[in-house]
C-alpha cells in the first residue's frame, strides 16, 4: 500500500490535470486569479471545481461498479429521478431534511434494484442499469407531472450554492464523501473484495466472498451517489428538470474513471483519481468555453480523449510505455 | 416448434396480444392506415435496429448508432441545399463516410482490445460533435428528389399509405435475415459472439468479421439517417438523440441475448413494431402523457430479459452462473 501511495504523486492523471490547467491559463491569463467576496471564493478554478463536483460524485460510485466488471448507465436517470422527488416534497411542505432524506432513499432503492438484477438475476450489467436509464426519466416526469418544478427552500438551495469555508458546497459534498468512500473500500476489505470480483467473479465466489451482497453495495452505493448528484444538481438551478438534469452524464462520469485509470475489465480501481478524472473532464469543459471555442469542440475533444486513453490502456501500447497498467494479476498482486 | 425459437414465439405473442387487447379498447387502431404509419414512423429506427442486432449477436455493443443517423442527416442536407449534390451523390457520400466511421470502430474494438461499448462510445461524441460543428441549426431540404420519393406511395384499400421508406425498412429486414441465418458472415457473427476464442480456434476470421459487423452497423446507421431524412425532409445536429437505446430495446424485445451468439434479425422487427404499438397507444389514449412511453419501454424491456433468463437457464444448465458451483 504504501508504494502505492508514492506511485500517486507522480501519475499521470494528477500530471494531465495540471497540463490542462496550464493550457488554460495560457489561453485566459486570468484563470487562475481567485478572489473574495460575500464570505466565499470567486474564479475560473472555483468554478471548474464547483461544476465539476456532480460528475465528481457520480463517478465515485461508478468506480466502484467498473471495478468489478460491470458498469452503471442509469446513474443520470437516478439523478433526474432523486432531484424531482426532492424538489416535489419541498414544494409540498414537506421539511427540508425529510425531503433529502427521502430522495436519497429512492437513489438507494433505485441502487439496489440495479444491483438485484446484476446480483441475483445474474443479467449483464449494461442491459440491468438500460432499464432505468430508459424507463427512469419517464418516472422523474411522472414525479413532476411534466413541468419543471421550482422550489424557494433556502436550505434545499444552500446545498447546491451555498458555501462552506469559503469553498463552494457542491465541491465540500464531493470532497467529504471521496474521502470516506475511499477509507470505507481501503481501510477494509471491502475493495479487496471488490478487486476479487472484477478479476474473476466465480472464483472469488469459491474463495468465499459474498460476491452478491458486494455487487449488491456497489450498485447501491452508485445509486446513492446519483441521489446526492442529483439533489446537488437540482438545489443549484433551484428547480428540477426531469428532462435535462444529468442527461448524458452518466457517460462523463464513466469517462472521468476510465480517465482515473480504472480498468473497463476489472480489478483495477482509484476513487481520487476518477475524481482527478472529472476534474480533467470540467478543466476542459471551461478551458473551450474561456476561450471562445464553440462548445461543440468539447464533444470532439472528449472523443480524443478516450481514443488516447484507449492506446495508452491497451495491451499493445501499454507494455511498451508501463503507463496505466491494467494487467488483473498485477492489479490483484499487489 | 424448436426449442430455440421460443423467445421469438414470445415475443410475436406478447405484440399480438397487446395488439388485440389496444383494438378491442380503440377499434380504430384495427386498420391499414395505423399500420402503414407504423412502418413509416419507425422506419429509420427499424433500419439502426437491424445493424444492433448484428452488433449485439457477436457480443458487442454500438452507442454510437444515434450519433451516426443525426450526422448523416446534417451530411446530406449540407451536401444538397448548400454545395448543391444531387442527392443520390450526397447519399453514397454519407455511406462511404459511415463505412469508414464504422470500420475505424471495428478496428479499435478488435486490435486495442477494448470494449465495445467505450469505442462506440467516443463515436458517439465524434459523431455528434461532429455534426454540431458543421452546423448548429437545423438545415432545411429543398430538393425535385425529395419531393417524388415522398410521393412514392402505395395506396391500401381502407385509406392507408405504405410509403417508400416503410418499405425500404422492410426489404432491410428481409436481407438482414437472409444475411444473419444464410451466409457464412452471419454464421461467423453468431460463432463470434457464442465465444470468441472457440470462433478463432474453428478458423473464423476474427479481425475481418469484427470490423465488417461495425462497418454494418454504421451504414445502416447512416442509412436510417438518410431515411430520417427524407422522413423530416431536414438535418439536424441533434437529431434522433437517443436512439440508441430505443434500438437496443427492440433487439433485446425481440429475444436477441445481449451476452451474443443467439437472436434473431426478424425478432428485432417485432420489437420494433412493439415499441411503435406503445407510441400509437399512446397517441390513441389522449389521456396519458408521452413520459409513459418510457416506463413502458423500460418495464417491457425489464420482463423480456427476465424471460430470456428463465428460458436460458433452463436450458442451459450451470454456465451463465457462477455461484452454483
Amino acid at each position: 500500500m504504501k508504494r502505492l501511495h508514492l506511485e500517486r504523486l507522480a501519475n499521470p492523471q494528477l500530471l494531465a490535470l495540471v497540463a490542462v490547467l496550464l493550457i488554460n491559463w495560457l489561453l485566459f491569463p486570468n484563470f487562475f486569479r481567485i478572489s473574495w467576496q460575500d464570505g466565499r471564493l470567486f474564479g475560473s478554478l472555483i468554478d471548474v471545481i464547483n461544476r465539476g463536483a456532480p460528475v465528481a460524485i457520480l463517478a465515485i460510485g461508478m468506480t466502484g461498479v467498473i471495478a468489478t466488471k460491470g458498469v452503471d448507465l442509469s446513474v443520470g436517470a437516478i439523478m433526474a429521478v432523486c432531484g424531482a422527488v426532492a424538489a416535489t416534497m419541498v414544494v409540498a411542505g414537506y421539511p427540508t431534511p425529510i425531503a433529502v432524506v427521502a430522495a436519497l432513499s429512492v437513489g438507494l432503492l433505485c441502487g439496489l434494484w440495479n444491483g438485484f438484477l446484476v446480483a441475483v438475476l445474474d443479467i449483464q450489467p449494461i442491459v440491468a442499469t438500460l432499464v432505468l436509464m430508459v424507463a427512469g426519466r419517464g418516472i422523474a416526469q411522472l414525479i413532476t407531472e411534466g413541468s419543471i418544478v421550482t422550489f424557494n427552500d433556502p436550505a434545499l438551495i444552500f446545498i447546491g450554492t451555498g458555501s462552506f469555508l469559503g469553498f463552494p458546497m457542491a465541491a465540500v459534498i464531493a470532497l467529504a464523501l471521496m474521502i470516506l468512500v475511499t477509507l470505507l473500500v481501503r481501510r477494509t476489505a471491502i475493495g479487496l473484495f471488490i478487486q476479487a470480483i472484477g478479476v474473476n467473479r466465480a472464483a472469488a465466489s469459491l474463495a468465499g466472498i459474498h460476491s452478491r451482497m458486494l455487487l449488491m453495495l456497489v450498485y447501491a452505493l452508485s445509486g446513492f451517489c446519483a441521489a446526492i448528484a442529483g439533489i446537488v444538481v437540482a438545489a443549484d438551478i433551484r428547480g428540477a428538470d426531469a428532462n435535462n438534469s444529468g442527461l448524458w452524464l452518466e457517460l462523463d462520469a464513466i469517462l472521468a474513471v476510465v480517465i482515473g485509470g480504472t480498468s473497463l475489465l476489472g480489478g483495477k480501481f482509484s476513487i481520487p483519481l476518477a475524481v482527478v478524472g472529472a476534474l480533467i473532464i470540467q478543466a476542459m469543459n471551461t478551458g473551450i468555453l474561456v476561450s471562445g471555442f464553440r462548445p461543440e469542440f468539447n464533444l470532439i475533444v472528449k472523443a480524443g480523449m478516450i481514443i488516447l486513453i484507449l492506446m495508452l490502456q491497451s495491451p499493445l501500447v501499454g507494455s511498451a510505455l508501463g503507463f496505466f497498467k491494467r494487467d488483473p494479476k498485477q492489479a490483484a498482486s499487489r | 416448434m424448436k426449442r430455440s425459437l421460443r423467445p421469438l414465439a414470445a415475443t410475436a405473442v406478447i405484440f399480438l396480444i397487446a395488439y388485440a387487447l389496444s383494438v378491442a379498447q380503440f377499434p380504430g387502431m384495427l386498420s391499414t392506415r395505423v399500420l402503414g404509419n407504423f412502418l413509416t414512423d419507425n422506419a429509420f429506427l427499424g433500419i439502426a435496429a437491424v445493424g444492433m442486432t448484428f452488433v449485439i449477436i457477436s457480443g458487442g455493443i454500438d452507442l454510437s448508432v444515434g450519433a451516426v443517423i443525426g450526422f448523416t442527416g446534417v451530411l446530406v442536407a449540407v451536401l444538397i441545399s448548400w454545395l448543391g449534390f444531387h442527392p443520390l451523390a450526397a447519399f453514397a457520400i454519407a455511406l462511404g463516410v459511415a463505412a469508414l466511421f464504422g470500420a475505424a470502430m471495428g478496428l479499435t474494438i478488435h486490435y486495442l482490445q477494448v470494449p465495445s461499448f467505450i469505442v462506440t462510445l467516443a463515436g458517439m461524441f465524434l459523431a455528434r460533435g461532429g455534426a454540431s460543428v458543421i452546423t448548429q441549426d437545423s438545415v432545411p431540404i429543398n430538393h425535385e428528389f425529395y419531393r417524388t420519393v415522398s410521393e412514392l406511395i402505395i395506396r391500401l384499400p381502407g385509406g392507408g399509405r405504405l410509403s417508400s421508406i416503410g418499405l425500404l425498412m422492410v426489404a432491410v429486414f428481409l436481407l438482414g435475415a437472409l444475411l444473419a441465418h444464410r451466409t457464412r458472415f452471419g454464421s461467423y457473427v453468431y460463432a463470434l459472439g457464442g465465444n470468441p476464442v472457440s470462433a478463432l480456434l474453428m478458423g473464423v476470421p476474427v479481425a475481418r468479421t469484427t470490423v465488417q459487423i461495425y462497418m454494418l452497423s454504421s451504414v445502416l446507421a447512416a442509412l436510417a439517417g438518410i431515411v430520417f431524412s427524407l422522413y423530416t425532409s431536414a438535418g439536424y445536429p441533434l437529431a434522433a438523440v437517443g436512439v440508441e437505446l430505443d434500438a437496443i430495446s427492440a433487439v433485446v424485445i425481440g429475444g436477441t441475448l445481449l451476452t451474443g451468439g443467439y437472436g434473431f434479425v426478424l425478432g428485432t422487427f417485432v420489437g420494433v413494431m412493439l415499441l411503435g404499438l406503445v407510441q400509437t397507444y399512446i397517441i390513441f389514449d389522449g389521456t396519458l402523457s408521452s413520459w409513459w412511453t418510457k416506463i413502458v419501454i423500460g418495464v417491457l424491456l425489464f420482463l423480456f430479459i427476465v424471460l430470456q433468463r428463465i428460458i436460458f437457464a433452463a436450458s442451459a444448465p450451470g454456465e451463465e452462473s457462477p455461484e452454483k458451483s
